[in-house]
């Protein structure tokens, strides 16, 4: 970020209520935040500014992204500057009110991030382009008045204002937003179709049941900036006409629950939300406009996701999707029309309005406009969450945003789109992210989790795991997906197991194509995308499995051989007293001995092992 | 009585139907729903008791057995399988003496894992309740464990 740019978050903090004299310090505290002790840093910052009864503000903010970094602490300056401390544990935090806090010293080894140097970590963030995330882990997200000092529900009077229903959807048309849920739908088109739609009652929602393993793009977003999701929806709901909305978020996400129902009560109060909204702020026309949002909770069903089955569970039924048509454009929600957009395409909408449709459509691709925000997850340098530009590389977001893999191992593929996606090999590292490039890969843009894989996953495994996962999430209603998933899964698993028989991958592209071909919905039409995709860039590795009972990433247990190295082993017996079948065999300090007819593969010799001495094949 | 007092909160609409579910449970201390609050849902909301069961059994949140105090969520996700989270869930298991799926017998825990929590950023990871915890080693669970034992 430029130090212009900085200058006017601290200009945010100050314009919403700070303090001009003393300083600001701010603990990131999404869930990533909390999960890596954000509160117990947080505690232990306000003993020590307590203490020293020192002039500080102490806020709290989302997520910035940077979750390999995690807990971040914000100092900013009266004059704006910033400084990043990354990694800060409570332990850490006694330096930094001494030398930072006290004396104005930052303590540079610990800072990641700072508009007065250029930091190793900036090349985090140099070819990001933050719409969606553009107040993210910089404003509170539980403070309506930093969200409206950095230009909140300006878009939303924008179109009460000054633009028409119609005017409003040609805008977002022009934009060439395409549904960030997956499946890439013209958002603007899908505005129409709802606003043409016949009926008095129109019904608005948003899809925030993230289930996609690897994927926490709508968290991060509804956790550090729900207003921006809400004024997107205001600015959906008067396009198209409709007074009524939810918010459906999955129940493994209660942080994200807690603070939109502080929005919406928030910008109720405030007149954003509720009866003749903006009435007072705005013109007659404007003050027509009315909308009552509601939050729904999930109670754990991935299945959810798809449209037509979270329109039922947001009824009250059990979530099952049913055949479309009718669109929900058409029939929805208690049968009237309804439009359905994800947490991420509404985020954009605000941005989109204030900036203009064309500075939107000037980034990107041909046919995919825009940035896009992905999870960076599993085998990655830094993990996190970053918003690209459409048009960048697979391999620019995983090297020079995402530093390339952990420990310097070898990359080797990439889960793009979750069990709906597929494995992009390393090779294909230079597919450009549009939903048309990522799809000929036979994965699919999805939702934007993009889990990296290192040369010690097996494909065969992850192909397994992501089978797994969608034949317990299948909702039951279609025989393939029902009982197709099952009969894939145990294929697969007899593989990894050493069981794999000639005509097992004949057999498991005969199940593929009749899963996709008679499921109703998504979950079922593009569960086999993990196996598919896997046999097309990594079939060698199915073989070696069947024919060769080999696992070539020395994954799978079952078929690996554990010798001893007689160099490196010590004789301190540790793994001979872990084998549950007494497989090991030695002398106290002489090299021992595994007899592979007694091992069972349980690898708990490796894990005992300090010495690094047990050794598979 | 309690449970109309919970069912109250909420309008007698169909709709509404998860939230008081949830609600119901969340005030079980054994964090499941009996018999009697399908029971009492379904007549408050004017459903045939079929319906109720229905809607509770499809989703995995919602347990018809007692479970723990707290409900340990260990995650399995690719993210977090690849940093680890098959030994952590070794770990919890030995440490709690239960498996996944199992109610410790002094009804503290219930060992439970989950598809994805969505903090794949810190993997491994867990919940214990609402609670999250990142960047998790073996100690450090087996650490949590006992932080709640002595909490109780």
């Amino acid at each position: 970020m430029l130090p212009g740019a900085i200058m006017h978050v601290a200009g945010s903090y100050h314009a919403a209520g700070g303090n001009r004299e003393g300083l600001i310090v701010v603990v990131g505290l999404g869930s990533c935040g909390i999960a890596a002790g954000g509160q117990k840093v947080r505690s232990a910052l306000i003993e020590a500014i307590e203490r020293r009864a020192l002039p500080i503000q102490l806020r709290e903010t989302g997520c910035v992204g940077m979750c390999y970094r995690e807990v971040l602490v914000d100092v900013f300056d009266p004059q704006g500057k910033r400084f990043t401390y990354g990694n800060v544990t409570p332990e850490r935090v006694e330096r930094l009110a001494t030398d930072h806090f006290e004396s104005g010293r930052p303590v540079r080894e610990w800072l990641v991030r700072s508009s007065e140097e250029s930091l190793a970590d900036d090349s985090f963030f140099a070819k990001q382009k933050r719409i969606v995330l553009r107040n993210c882990g910089i404003i509170d997200p539980e403070s309506l008045a930093e969200y409206r000092a950095r230009d909140g529900y300006q878009a939303l009077e924008k179109a009460l204002r000054r633009m028409q229903p119609e005017e409003v959807i040609q805008a977002v048309r022009d934009s060439g937003l395409r549904g960030r849920g997956g499946a890439g739908f013209p958002t603007g088109l899908k505005w129409q179709f709802a606003r043409g739609a016949k009926g008095e009652k129109k019904y608005l929602i948003c899809n925030g049941d993230e289930g996609d393993p690897g994927a926490f793009m709508d968290r991060s977003v509804l956790e550090g900036d729900p207003h921006t999701v809400i004024e997107g929806m205001l600015i959906a709901a008067y396009g198209i006409g409709a007074d009524e909305g939810y918010l459906y978020v999955r129940a493994e996400y209660p942080l994200a629950v807690r603070r939109l129902r502080k929005a919406i009560a928030d910008a109720t109060m405030a007149g954003f939300l509720g009866e003749h909204i903006m009435g007072s702020m705005l013109t007659a026309r404007g003050s027509e406009f009315s909308f009552q949002l509601h939050v729904k909770e999930g109670a754990g069903a991935f299945v959810c996701g798809e449209e037509t089955a979270l329109m039922a569970s947001i009824e009250g039924q059990r979530g099952m999707p049913r055949l479309r048509p009718p669109f929900p454009a058409t029939s929805g929600l208690w049968g009237k029309p309804t439009n359905i957009n994800n947490v991420e395409t509404y985020a954009n909408i605000p941005w989109i309005l204030l900036h203009g449709p064309q500075a939107f459509a000037d980034l990107g691709t041909e046919k995919s406009k825009g940035s896009k925000v992905f999870a960076l997850a599993g085998k990655i340098a830094r993990g996190g969450l970053v918003e690209v530009p459409m048009g960048i590389t697979i391999g620019e977001v995983i090297y020079e945003i995402g530093g390339g893999i952990k420990d310097g191992r070898a990359f080797k593929a990439v889960q793009m789109g979750g069990p709906s996606g597929g494995c992009i090999p390393a090779s294909l590292a230079d597919t450009m992210i549009d939903y048309e490039s990522v799809t000929q890969t036979g994965a699919i843009m999805g939702s934007g989790g993009m889990v990296v894989l290192d040369e010690t996953a097996c494909m065969v495994e992850i192909a397994r795991f992501f089978l797994d996962f969608t034949q317990k999430e299948s909702c039951g209603k279609c025989t393939f997906c029902r009982i197709g998933t099952k009969r894939m899964l145990e294929i697969l698993t007899r593989i990894t197991q050493g069981q794999g028989q000639e005509g097992d991958i004949e057999l498991l592209y005969d199940l593929a194509d009749k899963v996709k071909t008679s499921s109703l919905c998504g979950l079922g039409q593009t569960a086999p995308n993990p196996v598919l995709t896997t046999l097309r860039y990594f079939r060698e590795e199915y073989e070696a499995h069947i024919r060769e009972k080999r696992c070539p990433a020395h994954y799978c247990r079952k078929l690996l051989v554990y010798r001893i190295d007689s160099d490196l082993c010590t004789g301190c017996t540790a793994c001979a007293r872990a084998c549950p079948t007494q497989a090991i065999s030695g002398v106290v300090k002489q090299p021992h001995l595994i007899d592979q007819a007694r091992c069972i593969q349980c690898g708990s010799c490796v894990a005992k092992c300090r010495f690094d001495a047990v050794k598979t094949q | 009585m309690e449970r109309i007092r919970i069912l109250k909160k909420f309008e007698p609409k169909r709709e509404n139907l998860l939230l008081l579910l949830h609600a119901l449970q969340k005030n079980n201390r054994q964090n499941y729903l009996m018999e009697e609050d399908l029971k009492s849902a379904a007549q408050y909301l004017s459903l045939p008791p079929s319906l109720v069961h229905g809607a509770a059994t499809f989703y995995s949140m919602y347990s018809l057995k007692p479970r723990g105090q707290y409900i340990v969520r260990i995650c399995q996700s690719p993210p977090c399988h690849q940093m680890g989270s098959s030994d952590l869930i070794e770990e919890a298991s030995r440490a709690l003496g239960v498996e996944v799926g199992e109610t410790t017998p002094d009804g503290l825990f219930t060992l439970e894992t989950s598809e994805c929590l969505g903090i794949c950023g810190v993997a491994p990871a867990m919940t214990v309740n609402e609670e999250v915890h990142g960047n998790l080693t073996p100690e450090r669970v087996r650490a949590i464990f006992s932080e709640k034992r002595r909490a109780k």
